[in-house]
């Protein structure tokens, strides 16, 4: 199995008209995603290589029953995109695009909370979601994921989240579902979500954990790994030497007051009886042992 | 990006928010000519992005235009904690009766805003949080709904500031939001929020800092002027490049925020000492990396520079080539260490082969080639 999506997600871009929605797009289709639509409000009637193209979500969903929905729309135009989605009826709003205002992030969050309880927000600012096999939604790489479990991934970091998918294939390891959560400060879904669902999963026997600094969200985590959590579960956190009060690229990774550090974020999760890799290979080596233990 | 205090007063003066008259400076001349039009008593204020300019002696009274003439040649030029002040804000002097503490920031963990407000300012709000945390009245404002007028009355009553300014509390701190909301800050901080002796609520202290993701709906240009970048961020930020300039020798090239965090953590951990983190992004063609070896080839302090790329939507050939084009255009001084995996690495790999030398080395392994990397930096080559 796998978490959030599979083989039967149906999904609309919203944003496939432009060249980055339609690259990604594209890739998600050729992976094996059912890519059944997309959104543009001035070119609906017209298609992108025989996906058909609609002015709303909502025509979207009517005309081809699309239950997810990805977003390359530019960062104005997000918190419009968002709302659009949910009362267009999808259950899954994957937001790609970085460089979402702060203000706007919190108040889509806090709607979709109150208005829509049952939608899941995955983002902004993060690689998407990839269950190996099934359907790939955003801009991993799909080639370098190997399928099939053991290992769940939920990560903060894009980049380092190709790494970890990379190195467990290297080691014959394969994945059920790896989750980019994004390093913005209100992320849609948090670590606590998908390990909440890697436990409930039972095709996942243990999780891949990558943190970085700033905020208290792996902090939480850990509080959550502690009191539910009984499968294994390896970390590594990036940022351990990165100086406070610097802004580290993404919005989220800024140490600030002593609050956020790597080194508390790696305590709390060792506290938790997490494993800590000091770096993302060591990680790697780490969830092999534990997954040939399993 | 943060604000000066005088750029803080005027954004929060936009909306509607008591603040004194004043005026920007940069030379002593200026400064007392700025005196001469507010009239003494001013405050001559040192304006850099750092706290304890007070006791740096970066904030002075002057009494008369001489004082003023003293203070203004005193103060430019001061080194408060890194920070060498070339601009003064010459406000004029109010009188005190109290001073209290408002802000509102991005609460990440309970994700609402949340507003802090105490009766015990003017000093740090992190020594009052720690010693007398119920002198500080926390309300968390749901951004869907905002701050209601009831609501922030409450808050105000729960904070026991003077019952003879809850009035102009609601309103100033209902502004302040609005400020912080529609203005698209990430943090606003008054520090002392002061009563004057006639009973008036005043601005006394702006600390603000505003979301660069919103310069689509504000004009940020103005601020993002006078932000405080050496030359090396500078270049960097002309180029687009997401880059921070630290203090060793070892260059720092990598895609991905994380990535390239973890490759500054990397280098520590080999002993060494970054020059920089810097994130090309996803991709890495020849301009990029062009750009991005430029900046790193132009800090003198750098010795050995670090690429480390991890390919995953971006494919290892064309970042080999994008290596191979950058250094055909730079005249680089340093050795240079490639760390590069996932997609169609080997290839790349094989399209570097006939550059490799002792000035460009390719190595298989992140930790292996930070080590590599510390070592060139350290002038002993392993």
């Amino acid at each position: 199995m796998s978490i959030f999506v599979d083989e039967n997600t149906r999904v609309v871009y919203q944003g496939l008209t432009g060249s980055q929605g339609r690259y990604y797009g594209m890739l998600n289709r050729d992976y094996g995603t059912q890519v059944v639509a997309g959104t543009n409000p001035k070119k609906a009637g017209t298609d992108v290589e025989g996906v058909p193209v609609f002015a709303t979500v909502a025509d979207a969903v009517a005309a081809t029953g699309a239950n997810a929905s990805c977003v390359f729309i530019p960062a104005a135009g997000v918190r419009s995109a968002v709302l659009e989605a949910a009362e267009g009826g999808v259950e899954l709003i994957v937001v790609i695009t970085e460089g979402v205002p702060m203000h706007d992030e919190v108040c889509f969050y806090n709607k979709l909370k109150a208005d829509y309880p049952g939608v899941r927000l995955l983002g902004p600012n993060c690689p998407g979601l990839i269950s190996p096999g099934k359907a790939n939604i955003g801009i991993t790489a799909g080639h370098i994921a190997k399928g099939g479990g053991p290992v769940g991934i939920v990560s903060r970091s894009g980049t380092l989240t190709y790494q970890a998918l990379y190195e467990l294939k290297q080691k014959n390891i394969g994945c059920t579902t790896c989750v980019g959560i994004g390093g913005d400060p209100v992320p849609g879904t948090s670590f606590i979500d998908c390990l909440a669902a890697f436990e409930d999963d039972p095709d996942t026997e243990a999780v891949m954990m990558i943190g970085e600094i700033g905020g208290s969200a792996e902090e939480e985590a850990a509080e959550f790994i502690s009191a539910h959590m009984s499968k294994p579960v390896v970390a590594y956190v990036a940022g351990l030497t990165a100086p406070p009060g610097k802004k580290m690229g993404h919005a989220g990774a800024i140490v600030s007051g002593g609050k956020g550090t790597a080194q508390a974020k790696m305590d709390a999760l060792a506290a938790a009886g997490v494993r800590i890799g000091q770096s993302p290979s060591e990680a790697g080596d780490i969830m092999a042992e534990v997954v040939a233990a399993l | 990006m943060d604000l000066f205090e005088y750029q803080g007063k005027q954004f929060f003066a936009s909306y509607g928010m008591p603040v004194s008259p004043g005026e920007a400076v940069t030379t002593v001349h200026d400064a007392v000519a700025a005196a001469e039009r507010l009239g003494t008593p001013v405050m001559v204020k040192a304006q850099v992005h750092t706290g304890g300019r007070g006791k740096a002696g970066g904030v002075k009274f002057a009494a008369d235009i001489d004082a003023v003439r003293t203070h203004a040649s005193n103060i430019l030029g001061l080194d408060i904690r890194g920070h060498v002040v070339e601009n003064l804000w010459i406000e004029k002097a109010s009188d005190i009766a109290e001073e209290y503490y408002a802000s509102f920031t991005l609460d990440r963990s309970a994700k609402q805003h949340l507003g802090m407000l105490s009766a015990e300012g003017g000093v740090e709000i992190e020594a009052v949080a720690e010693q007398n945390p119920d002198a500080i009245a926390k309300i968390w404002v749901n951004p869907v709904d905002g701050l209601t007028e009831d609501q922030c009355r409450r808050w105000v009553l729960a904070a026991n500031l003077n019952p003879d300014v809850t009035e102009q509390a609601v309103e100033l701190l209902r502004k302040l939001y609005e400020a912080y909301t529609a203005g698209d800050a990430d943090l606003v901080e008054i520090n002392p929020l002061i009563v004057t002796p006639e009973g008036r609520l005043h601005v006394l202290d702006a600390k603000v800092t505003l979301d660069g993701n919103a310069g689509f709906r504000h004009d940020l240009a103005p601020f993002d002027a006078t932000q405080p970048r050496d030359g090396r961020e500078a270049a960097a930020h002309s180029k687009g490049l997401q880059y921070v300039g630290l203090e060793g020798s070892v260059g720092v090239i990598a895609n991905g925020a994380g990535l390239a965090m973890s490759t500054v953590d990397a280098v520590n951990q080999a002993g060494g000492r970054p020059a920089n983190f810097l994130d090309i992004g996803g991709g890495a063609n020849a301009d990029v990396m062009a750009g991005a070896l430029e900046v790193i080839n132009n800090d003198p302090d750098v010795r050995s520079i670090f690429i480390n790329i991890f390919g995953g939507i971006t494919r290892g050939d064309e970042v080999a080539n994008g290596i191979i084009q950058a250094m055909d255009r730079v005249d680089i001084r340093s050795p240079i260490v490639i760390r590069l995996d996932g997609t169609n690495a080997v290839v790349g790999w094989s399209m570097l082969d006939p550059y490799l030398s002792d000035r460009l080395v390719l190595v298989p392994t992140m930790v292996e080639a930070a080590e590599q990397a510390v070592a060139l930096a350290q002038g002993s080559a392993p």
